[in-house]
Formats: C-alpha cells, structure tokens, sequence
C-alpha cells in the first residue's frame, strides 16, 4: 500500500462477535443460575436435568452464535443474547411451573419444560437455515406475492374442516400428524415479507398527494384499497378465527409499513380510526370480544377468571417477588403460556417483569435501528416489519396480562409454552440479524480514486 | 424513511413504558388491596401454610390452628365452636373469614407491620412465620350462660362491663360450628356454606352487632334520659299518661300494652310509667321534646355511628330522620324507624351505669408475638358524656324500681340490687314481637351491664314480653359475671 491511501480516514467496522459471545455467556449463566435456583427451593437440591438444561441451551446458544460469525459476521450483537435469555427463562419457568403442577396433583402433559427444550432446538435449526439459506434478504423480494399468498393460506388453514383444531377456545390451531401448529405465526412472518415487497413498488402511487383535509394530506379514495383489504382481512381473522391479537398484530403491521414507506400520518390516522371503528363493532357484535372487555373493566367478576388469578399473581409478588420457586405461579391458569408474564412477575416481581420488558424493548429497538442503517428500502420495511412485530405482540400479551388492556391470546415471544411460536421468533430473530449483518457490513469498497480525479471534481465546482 | 422509523423507535418505546408504568401501578400500589382480597386463594393458601396465632380467653384458646398432614400444614379448630363464633368468626378456605378472624388477621398470620421486626428475625434464623395471639375480653361464663339461656330461641345477648367497655359476652342463636367452614375437605365445607347460607334463620349472622331490631320500650330510657336532661322534668314529674293518646295528624291513638292508664292514673309520674313501661306517659313526653332532643340524645348513647371496628359489619343504629309528630310518638317508645342493636342497648346501659359517661366497646384485649412479648393493648376510652352523673343516678334509681316493683321482676337477683328496663317490640301483626331486656348490676356499682333480644321463641304470642322471656336470660348472664 501507498503512502497516499493511509490519508484517506477509514472506519473499520467492527463484528463485534466477542461482545456477542460474552452476552450469549451472561444470559447462559443467568439462566442456569434461574433453573438451579428453583430445583433447590422447590426439591430442596440442584435438579438431575440441570446437566441436560445446561448444555442444551449452552449448544444451542453456541451454534446460533457460530453461524453468525461465519455467516453474519456483522450482524447485531445484541439481538441473540437478549433471545437466548428470553428462551432460558422461558424454559425455567416452564419447568417451575410443571414442579407446581406436579404439586397440586395435574400432571397432564408435565412435563412441558423438556418440550420447550426441544423446540428450542427446532428454533435453531431453522435459525441455521434462515441464516445460511438467506445469503442477502433482498432476494426475498423476488417472493413477494408467492408469501403474501402462503400467508394467507397459513391464516386460514385452521378453518378447513379435519385439520383445524380448536384449542382453548380460539381455532387458531391445526393438527397434523399428532401434532399442533399455531400457523398464525408464521403467517406473520410471510405477510411481513410481502407488505414490504408490495409496498417497495407501490410506495409511490401512494405516497402521490391527494386531498389536503384539516391539514392533512389523505390519500386518494382508489389509493385507500390496500388498508381497506387489510383492514377486513383482520377482522376476518377476527370474526371466524376468535383471534382478537392476530387481528391487532397484522393491521397494525401494515399500517406501520404503510406509513414508513409513505411517510404520511394521514395513513396513520385513517387507520387508527378505521381500528377504532372494528374494534367498537367486533366489541358489539361478538361474545367472545365482549367477554374480553368486560373482563378486563371487571376482572373481579368472574370466579376463577384468567385476568383475576393473573393480577393476584402478580400483587402477590409485589415489588420483588415472592423469589424464584416460592410463589403459586401453578394457580394461574395457563400459567406457563399465556401467563407466563403474570408467573415472572410473581415470582421475580416487579423488578423482574420491568427487567423482561427491557430486554423485549433491546430486541426491539435492535431492530429498528437495523432497518435505520439498511441501505435498501426493503430491508428497511422488513427490519421495521419483523421489530415492530415484537413490539406490538409484547404490548398486547403483556399489556393484556397486567390488566391495562383487553387480554387476547398472542404467545409471549420465546418464553410462552408452544413450538410454533418459538421456531417462528428465532427465524424472525434470524431475518433481523441478517438484515443487520446487510447494514453493518462495510459498503463494497469504491474503486480507487486518483488525486487528479480530486482536482478535477473540486474544479468543476 | 428514516424519520419514520424513528418516530416508530419512539411509540415503541412509550408503548413498553405504559406497560411499566401499568405494572408499578399494580404491583407496588394496588398490590396489597388485591392480596387482602377474601377470595385470594394464592395468598390463603400461604397463610394455611403458616402456623396462625390462637385467639384466647384469658389463656385457653377459643380458636387454634393444630398441625395437620394433609393438604395444607395446619388446620384452624373452634373447641367451643358455636358458643364463640359471632366472634371469633371462621376461617375457610373458599369462604374467607369472618369476625375477628377478618379483622385481625395480619396479627394472627403475623404478617402485620407490628410484628415486621420478628418477621425478619425468623427469616433471617430460617424459621417459619409464625402469627401472633389475639386475646378476647369476653368472660367464659358470662359468655357460656348467654348462650346457654338463649338455648333455641334466635336472640342476641350483649354483655358489657360498663367502666371500661369491655365487651364480657356476645351470644347470638342459631349459631354455626366454625370447625365446618374450616374443614380442609371442600366438599364438607361446600355443603356447609350451602346448608348455613340458605337457612331461613341466618346463622352466620352475628344478631348481636350486624342486625337492627325496633328497640321498643327499652328505648324509653333514652327519652327518659333526654327529658332529664332537659331541665323541665325530675322523676316525680307528673305527665299526661291516658289509656289512650290521641295524636295529632292520624286517627290512631298511642295505646297501653294493657289498654288501661298508666297504673291507675292518668298523670303518672315518669318513675311509674317506665314502671309500668307506659306507651302514653312517654309518647307524650316525646312529643314534647320533639324529635330533635330524642335524637341528640341517643346520638350521645351512640346511636347513628358504627360502634366496635373490631368485627366486620357492625351495624349503626338508627333514630328517624325526620319524623312528624305522630311518628315522634312512635320513635318516643321505641317504634315507627328507630333501629338498634342489641350492642347499642347494652351501650346505653352499660353508659347510665356508668354515671353517664358511655365508653367505647371493645373485643380485644391485647396482641401478642408468638414469644408473648405484648404489640398492643387496648385502653379504655370514653365515647361520650351521654348524660351528668346526677340525670345517670336519677335514671338507675327508675331502673331500679323496675325490677323491684314492675316489668322488670323476672331479672331480679338475690343479694344484688338489679336496675333494668324491659321492651317489647311490636313488628308486624303476623310476626311475634320482639322481646327485650336491658339491665345492669349492682346497681350502685355495676360490674355488668347486658342487653337481651329475643326475635322468636317457641311459645305463645301473648307470653312473649322482656320481662318474661329476655330478663331471665340476662339475669344469668349478670349472676355468672357477679359471682366470680
């Protein structure tokens, strides 16, 4: 090398995969720490599967971790760790729960914490195939419509007759083979994938002025197509398949893709009203919705209610928590999915829940300063798509938990008991970091430019 | 793009915050309201599991937890379970709590502030919570006596020692086991709740402080005690006291319970009328008084606030708000909407007894840690100066006289001067009257002062009256009292 290239001041982009492994390390260590900890107050001993719990979440925190520095080397270092938490403590909880299940004599289906394990497992394989399949996420572009239609399919897979299964109360479930799947989850996944796609072509048709109204610029009426069609297909979900969250989660996607890629608040606010307007209809019109909200006015009312046993879980463990095995999280119901939230509160109180909150919003605001340093528009959208997702599905699950909202049924990303979802959030987590390896990277160095080429820039101005 | 997305960081942002905010709110403010909720199983079920302090009567316990292996570490047991029960109340596990066990609960599991320095004591040394004992002031054989004289009529007896306010007895009947509410089998105890709260006759209810009743004649001493007070009469003074009253406003007259004047006379003096417990001598007096006077002076006897925070809803006895002339009449002797309880009726007792000066009504005596070292004790506390000690002695003397020469001889006592005043409650007519009985001894220094109800009794209608049927009753409550 030249004397004269050292002039020119370069920024080494770093990998940072050493403060990635030192996260991964912390979040192992606390959640060992969490598994081992509730095997000496409940049992009175270290439990036999601490071994087993160990090295499974160390391995598969460790694979995840060497598919990144061969694959994504500069991906966001922060968004694993914070994942691998999430799912340790998920799986700690899980098997905190199954103890107490195991205590009050319901012992169908314990125990759930080695399922949990395993789909963990699952998770990261797919991790692996997203993130060695998936070498540049632009490519994804290409399957726009053919996602958006596999979307759908997935959304509306649990109405055909013989593979939909109705579990708690919502079909949002099929069974195949013995085994349930939530394909909700996934057709989160695609949808986001295709209202990045789509929008990256039609941004601009929409973003064209229409009419100035109260200082706003709306749309045009034609224009208006796109959030209308979403708008039903929500409420569709809502009306036939009882789910209240998914409704939320896919209009509130849209509406904030269409709004980043366009720009205008207008979009904003037709959307929050028509929202406003299918909520108080849903609300009217269908028991299941009304049962939601007069639940969550009252949650008093109802004699062995959800909410109820959730909120007196979580006011029990008060500001620190009754301690990790020495609450009655198992009194709850669904107190290792639903209300897995409501379980951590009591037993980590108040401090632990804001602690979970806090590294939910990491992930999220990871995400969103990934699609911040994106260079291409749709990795942008999809970056925005995928952090918003966890955003608005943390705020439902959690917000509905702890009573400041309506509860609805969303999985509580990687702690809730369930496969489908787990494996979803670490391929969504998997799309973020490639998406953030894409931005962080350094850009393709620019060819050589001469001193003379300088001086003939600078003349020309 | 970028504005956008960042204004998107920003909601999200405040969207975590609200949940934060939310789960402060909750789990920092909210928190012990939702834990002292009655149908909180979560926090029942670690109270079962602490070793619950015993509620005592001097020293034997009249409620105790004693270890059990089944479902939960201890199980709570009445020994006297009925007798006890208007106070002590239960301690279920899907039914909540009741009397004192309600009230003082924080004491008796130990999780009460007072005891916090002990509480960290135990776990710091690693040993389990254990409550604190309540100690009770009732007296065991005033207490036994009032429920045995009850015996299976429905009633309430309120036994008070009037220079301190102690609380001596509370009976009520019908009563229920607490051992049954407190059963670790559910089903037992689904069957009792069942079986006690569809009882026409309310057991559960505690008759003695949660239920209001026409007072009737025993009300007379309250206005007895008001036109004392006034200044314009004395014992001897004469009043119109007819057959019948004529009162102004209604065709219906105020009559005598014996249709007749008042002993012979048609101006008895107010001695002889609460004698004969004269309906006319005393409405008219009442009319006279008017409304406003009759109700500041039961207000000073404690009627229209809640006495006795230390049980769950104690009931406020009431005088009309505005009655008119004819429905003063009423109110005068105890009718029209005049509501006490029998607690309240042992107040006014228990405040002529005690020269006019009413004390606050207690039940607990003090609160011990497990290792006796005593958190509280209660004091005594005067209430009000219901009337001058000289109206008080003018009064005792017209009681006095009751028992020795009118209604009230069924509660005499021999070797001990008895003052009391009997009552009898006219309901509807296809109900019997209510039977009353208030009294205190010895008269020129009362230890006891004790109020009587009887709602229904298994005899004719014509032989229910106070004296008859309540004077009996609180005559044995007094004697067991006397002769310790």
């Amino acid at each position: 090398m030249s004397i004269a290239s050292t002039s020119v001041i370069q920024i080494i982009p770093r990998t940072r995969r050493g403060v990635e492994l030192l996260l991964l390390v912390i979040a192992i260590g606390v959640s060992v720490a969490a598994y081992v900890n509730i095997g000496i107050t409940v049992e009175n001993e270290i439990p036999a599967s601490t071994g087993y719990y160990a090295a499974g979440i160390s391995l598969l925190a460790l694979i995840a971790h060497m598919a990144l520095r061969f694959r994504a080397p500069y991906a966001d270092p922060v968004i694993l760790p914070c994942a691998v938490l999430l799912n340790g403590l998920g799986v700690a909880m899980i098997h905190r729960v199954d103890l107490g299940l195991t205590a009050i004599g319901r012992t169908k289906g314990v125990p759930f914490a080695p399922q949990q394990i395993t789909w963990t497992a699952v998770g990261v394989v797919l991790f692996l195939a997203v993130i060695i399949v998936v070498r540049d996420h632009r490519r994804l572009q290409a399957f726009t419509y053919s996602l958006g239609l596999a979307g759908i399919v997935l959304l509306i897979l649990p109405l055909v007759p013989g593979l939909g299964a109705n579990v708690n109360g919502a079909p949002i479930w099929i069974r195949v083979a013995g085994m349930s799947f939530q394909p909700g989850e996934f057709a989160k996944v695609c949808l986001v994938i295709f209202f990045a796609g789509y929008l990256v072509v039609k941004r601009d048709v929409l973003t064209l002025a229409g009419r100035r109204f109260l200082g706003l610029d709306l749309p045009r009426a034609r224009d208006l197509g796109p959030i209308l069609v979403a708008w039903l297909v929500s409420l569709g979900v809502l009306v036939f398949e009882s789910d209240l969250g998914s409704s939320l989660l896919f209009f509130g996607l849209f509406l904030f893709l269409l709004y980043v890629s366009t720009e205008r608040a207008g979009w904003l606010i037709i959307g929050g009203l028509l929202f406003v307007g299918g909520a108080y209809f849903a609300y009217l019109s269908f028991g299941h919705v009304h049962r939601r909200v007069t639940d969550w006015l009252d949650p008093w009312a109802i004699d062995g209610g959800q909410v109820k046993l959730g909120l007196m879980g979580q006011a029990w463990g008060g500001i620190l928590g009754r301690g990790l095995g020495q609450g009655h999280p198992e009194a709850t119901l669904y107190a290792n999915s639903d209300m897995i939230i409501s379980s951590m509160a009591e037993e980590l109180g108040l401090t632990g829940l804001i602690a979970i909150i806090l590294i939910y919003t990491l992930i999220i605001e990871r995400g969103l300063r990934t699609a911040l340093g994106c260079r291409d528009i749709f990795g942008k959208l999809v970056a925005t798509g995928l952090a918003m997702s966890f955003a608005l599905q943390v705020f439902v699950i959690v917000g509905g938990v702890t009573g400041l909202i309506p509860l609805t049924g969303l999985a509580t990303p990687f702690m809730a008991l369930g496969g489908t979802s787990l494996v979803a959030n670490w391929a969504i987590i998997a799309l973020l970091l490639r998406i953030s390896d894409q931005a962080r990277r350094p850009q393709t160095p620019a060819a050589p430019v001469s001193d003379e080429t300088i001086a003939m820039a600078v003349q020309k101005q | 793009m970028n504005s956008a997305i960042r204004r998107l960081a920003v909601a999200a942002i405040i969207l975590m915050l609200a949940l934060m905010a939310n789960s402060t709110y909750l789990q920092a403010f909210r928190a012990n309201e939702i834990n002292g909720r009655n149908d909180n199983n979560r926090v029942r079920d670690s109270q079962f599991s602490v070793n619950r302090g015993p509620i005592l009567i001097g020293s034997t316990p009249v409620a105790q937890s004693k270890p059990s292996n089944d479902r939960f570490k201890y199980q709570r047991t009445y020994p006297s379970g009925p007798v006890y029960a208007p106070v002590t109340g239960f301690y279920s596990y899907r039914f909540g709590r009741g009397g004192i066990e309600l009230t003082m609960n924080s004491e008796l599991n130990g999780s009460d502030p007072s005891m916090a320095f002990r509480r960290i004591i135990d776990v710091i040394s690693n040993r389990p919570q254990q409550g604190g004992s309540v100690t009770l002031t009732l007296n065991a054989a005033a207490q036994q006596a009032a429920y045995k004289g009850l015996g299976s009529k429905t009633g309430a007896v309120v036994a008070i020692e009037p220079k301190t306010g102690k609380i001596l007895a509370m009976a009520t009947t019908p009563s229920y086991d607490p051992n049954r509410l407190a059963s670790h089998d559910s089903a037992k105890v689904d069957a009792a709740w069942k079986s006690l709260t569809e009882d026409k006759d309310r057991p559960l209810s505690n008759r003695a402080a949660q239920e209001l009743y026409p007072p009737g004649s025993t009300f007379k001493l309250i206005t007895a005690a008001a036109a004392l007070s006034s200044g314009k009469y004395t014992p001897e003074t004469k009043v119109n006291s007819p057959a019948e009253l004529p009162l102004p406003q209604t065709t219906v007259p105020l009559v005598n319970e014996d249709g007749k004047n008042c002993g012979g006379s048609n101006n008895a003096t107010l001695t002889i009328a609460l004698r004969y417990s004269c309906n006319t001598a005393y409405g008219s007096v009442g009319l006279a008084l008017g409304p406003d006077a009759l109700r500041d002076q039961a207000a000073k006897f404690g009627f229209g606030a809640r006495p006795l925070a230390e049980l769950p809803s104690v009931a406020t006895s009431q005088f009309p708000g505005d009655p008119n002339e004819p429905q003063t009449a009423q109110s005068a002797i105890g009718q029209f909407d005049v509501r006490a309880t029998p607690l309240q009726m042992a107040m006014v007792a228990a405040g002529i007894a005690n020269k006019g000066e009413v004390m606050k009504p207690y039940l607990v005596q003090n609160v011990k840690t497990p290792d006796l070292k005593t958190v509280s004790e209660t004091k005594p506390e005067s209430l009000h100066q219901a009337v001058t000690p000289q109206v008080a002695s003018e009064l005792t003397a017209m009681m006095v006289d009751v028992v020795n020469n009118g209604t009230g001889k069924p509660g005499q006592i021999s070797g001990v001067q008895v003052a009391g005043k009997t009552g009898t409650a006219q309901t509807a007519k296809d109900r019997p009257p209510f039977a009353w009985f208030t009294a205190f001894a010895p008269a020129d220094d009362p230890k006891i002062a004790v109020a009587v109800l009887i709602e229904k009794a298994d005899i004719a209608r014509d032989d229910i009256a106070g004296g008859r049927l309540a004077a009996p009753i609180a005559k044995s409550v007094m004697e067991a009292v006397l002769s310790q």
